[in-house]
């Protein structure tokens, strides 16, 4: 199948595509906000609505998109907030709008909100109401202007965190005076997967079967090794226009899946910054009618998963000497190892099996450069004697409020006992 | 192509003072709305100083073939963010020939009560939540439903995002720039629980401008679906089964339920409201009968009830206003096709003036 040509993306178009955008194949992939009327096959364009305007023979103009790229900052000054929260599930975004007065530059100027939990199953029909606590401020990049993205988090009427609000106790953990002192650094390689709309089948692989075997399409180019890049590029773009720390893209290893990465950024913004990039990069593959995935391991067999490898250093690690801090805090992490594992994401069981770059599961290790290994350090880290680590054991569909948070207690706050201590050195060759 | 683009998007302001005035009413079904267009030597604010203007009321189903002018008085004015300049909408309601406002005409009557000296004293404000259903245009199926077929269940699409959860964005989007254009006092929008279903949300405004407010609101947003090829339902429940319908709840409060001990006048008016239920729900549009079962977020249509925070009861109190003794309160019961003007003013009658 085709990959997604060019798109007109929301905040730039100004002329009106013209009919020789493509054919069929390329309407279907890319949401093209034109849709010939007279394509054959009227079940090509079932159960498929993303169609925003129908060019019909005689050529009625697009104006939807017109009126969606306004600029309304010449006739009013009001703005529009869209308030983003995490679901039910832990992993689904919701998002609703609402005009505020005049444009704000602090997320305490905006008024606290409510939502209805019975519809994401957060609270009951009979005592519906969550209240939506604004956070974090994003400009938006679908709406221009002076709007904005507000990533909030979620409490009872009676001030309560509701299970599902994890922000809380990662802010409670990043004001602790001892993390705070040590400034803590993330920078998360987030991986996902596009999949065809309906078919859940990975883009780019054909319906019914599989690519050739992995090897070309990590960094790869081409239309026969690159599948959504108008995804990862808009995103991108999109990130940085909204103000978020996004640091890169690549292609990955296995052909329809990327990755893209946030940081470095300081305790609870880590998390705030990735939820708010994983919101626009699902608005992008609504637009582009292509579904996203985060689950680690989209295709069983000999398919890389996908993960989100969470580097990480303090002030001391930074810091001459940092080495040793570095390796201190590992012994830490290998402790607790269990304890990680069950927070770092669902279904990772599937993805850490060993191969692909893992380490499995069940096994704590660490290495230089090692990427089969639970924590890697890079060379320099190690040649220069401070630096930083990397996790390599979240999912891609990790909570970075929960991997963030426990990163810093267990490093910064966890003291284990001294034999404890003796006794890990020993089973993972560390000398501290 | 380009050449029309460009004419439609004609800037005349350097050209001329005239301007375009689309006429705007509501229709023999008290529910399609209808417009035509005029030149006006020059633009225009103050809707007393347009002229009134007729139509062919045989032509929809508003007067017989021999007597068939009904005159077009104008209400109110919006900027068009269709043409944009100095070009606008106006809403407008329906009269006789000799004055006499025509029966698909609720604005006249909703008008008397909200210049009763009693209630213009309460300052009715109204927050009203239109939701709507989009359609796909050839199939009336709804937008994103596989036709022949039907999506999974209710649960990941309120406020959802993504290609398999959100149908039809581009056109809410596109109606809330072009509204806030307009000068409509449009406060918010979300997805809603039925996949393809909607909500806007118009308020708080003040009196009779809440119905011209929705209905100028409504009359955008078909002419947005209609440049986007997709039909527009205001249903009350439009896919029978285990989908949720659509309404209209109107959130209300008066100058004394905003004030301090505002939520003892909250609950005397639910009181009134109750003892009215009948009327109010034969007023709440046609067809609540499908929608208001008691199941999906509403109450059953032969019960009143109410409860602070409950989303199963007619009338809602958030709690907010309950903890803070003061506020407003939510009433579930219009549905989506309902009429503005006939729930607003019925709202403010009972009341304000009703006494039991």
């Amino acid at each position: 199948m085709a990959q997604i040509l060019a798109p007109s993306t929301q905040w730039q178009m100004r002329v009106p595509k013209s009919s020789t955008l493509g054919s069929p194949i390329a309407t279907k992939m890319w949401s093209s906000l034109l849709l010939k009327r007279n394509m054959h096959g009227a079940a090509k364009a079932t159960g498929k609505f993303r169609v925003l305007a129908l060019q019909s023979d005689n050529s009625t103009v697009n104006r939807v998109e017109q009126l969606l790229n306004m600029d309304v900052t010449p006739y009013t000054d009001k703005i529009i907030a869209e308030y983003i929260w995490i679901g039910g599930s832990g992993l689904d975004t919701r998002s609703k709008s609402r005009t505020i007065s005049k444009p704000v530059q602090h997320p305490s100027e905006l008024p606290k909100w409510n939502y209805d939990g019975s519809s994401t199953g957060q609270a009951p029909g009979e005592d519906s109401e969550v209240i939506l606590y604004p956070q974090a401020i994003f400009k938006d990049p679908f709406r221009g202007g002076n709007n904005i993205l507000v990533i909030c988090d979620t409490y009872t009427p009676a001030g309560e965190p509701i299970p599902t609000n994890k922000r809380h106790k990662a802010a409670e953990i990043f004001s602790n005076k001892k993390v705070v002192d040590e400034v803590p650094w993330f920078g998360i390689e987030q991986e996902y997967t596009l999949l065809q709309q309906n078919v859940k089948w990975p883009l780019g692989w054909p319906v019914g079967g599989y690519p050739g075997p992995q090897g070309p399409y990590y960094c790869g180019a081409g239309a026969d090794k690159s599948f959504g890049r108008d995804i990862s590029d808009a995103h991108y773009k999109a990130c940085l226009y909204a103000g978020i720390n996004i640091s890169g893209t690549n292609g990955e290893v296995m052909p329809g899946q990327w990755e893209y990465q946030v940081g470095p950024s300081v305790g609870i913004e880590a998390g705030d910054h990735i939820w708010c990039s994983r919101y626009i990069l699902e608005r992008i593959t609504e637009q582009a009618g292509v579904v996203l995935s985060l689950d680690p391991k989209p295709i069983e067999g000999d398919w890389n998963g996908a993960g989100c490898h969470t580097n990480y250093s303090t002030k001391s690690m930074r810091e001459e000497g940092g080495f040793e801090v570095i390796k201190k805090a590992i012994l830490n992490l290998s402790l607790r190892h269990k304890e990680h594992i069950s927070a770092y994401g669902e279904g990772n069981e599937r993805r850490l099996t060993g191969k692909h770059e893992t380490a499995s599961i069940n096994t704590f290790s660490w290495g230089v450069a090692n990427r089969g290994c639970s924590i890697r350090v890079g060379r320099d880290t190690e040649k220069n004697g401070k630096g930083y680590l990397e996790d390599r054991r979240p999912a891609s569909n990790m909570d970075p409020y929960v991997v963030t948070g426990l990163l810093a207690e267990t490093t910064i706050l966890y003291e284990p006992t001294l034999e404890a201590e003796a006794l890990a050195a020993q089973k993972i060759a560390l000398k501290v | 192509m380009s050449l029309l683009n460009d004419l439609i998007n004609l800037d005349l302001t350097d050209s001329t003072d005239k301007i375009i005035a689309e006429y705007i009413w509501i229709g023999g079904s008290g529910m399609d709305l209808r417009s035509k267009a005029r030149t006006l030597p020059g633009p225009v604010s103050d809707p007393s100083k347009l002229p009134k203007w007729n139509y062919d009321g045989s032509s929809t189903n508003q007067a017989p073939g021999d007597d068939s002018e009904v005159i077009l008085y104008p209400q109110a004015i919006f900027k068009d963010p269709f043409r944009r300049g100095n070009n606008i909408l106006v809403m407008c309601d329906a009269y006789t020939p000799a004055g006499e406002p025509i029966p698909t005409n609720k604005r006249f009557n909703a008008a008397k009560i909200f210049s009763h000296p009693d209630v213009v004293a309460e300052e009715p404000w109204y927050g009203i939540e239109q939701e709507y259903t989009l359609l796909q245009k050839d199939t009336k199926w709804p937008v994103g439903w596989p036709v022949g077929g039907f999506p999974g269940p209710q649960g990941p699409y309120y406020c959802g995002v993504g290609a398999d959860k959100s149908f039809g964005r581009d056109i809410v989007d596109s109606h809330y720039k072009a509204c806030l254009y307009a000068g409509v006092n449009i406060s918010g929008i979300n997805g809603e629980v039925m996949p393809g279903q909607w909500e806007f949300q118009v308020g708080p405004s003040v009196g009779i401008s809440a119905g011209d407010q929705i209905w100028i609101a409504r009359y955008i947003l078909e002419r947005i679906t209609e440049i986007a090829g997709a039909v527009l339902s205001f249903d009350p429940k439009p896919i029978p089964g285990d989908w949720n319908g659509a309404g209209a709840h109107t959130n209300y409060s008066t100058k004394s339920m905003r004030n301090d001990g505002g939520f003892d006048i909250i609950k005397k008016a639910i009181e009134k409201l109750g003892l009215r239920h009948k009327e109010h729900i034969s007023a709440y549009g046609e067809g609540n009968e499908r929608r208001l079962t008691g199941r999906h977020e509403t109450a059953d249509i032969n019960t009143f009830s109410w409860g602070v925070a409950n989303r199963g009861a007619s009338v809602r109190v958030g709690r907010d206003t309950e903890k803070d003794g003061k506020g407003y309160f939510e009433d579930r019961r219009p549905a989506s096709n309902m009429d503005p003007y006939v729930v607003t003013s019925m709202i403010a009658e009972t009341t304000i003036i009703w006494k039991p």
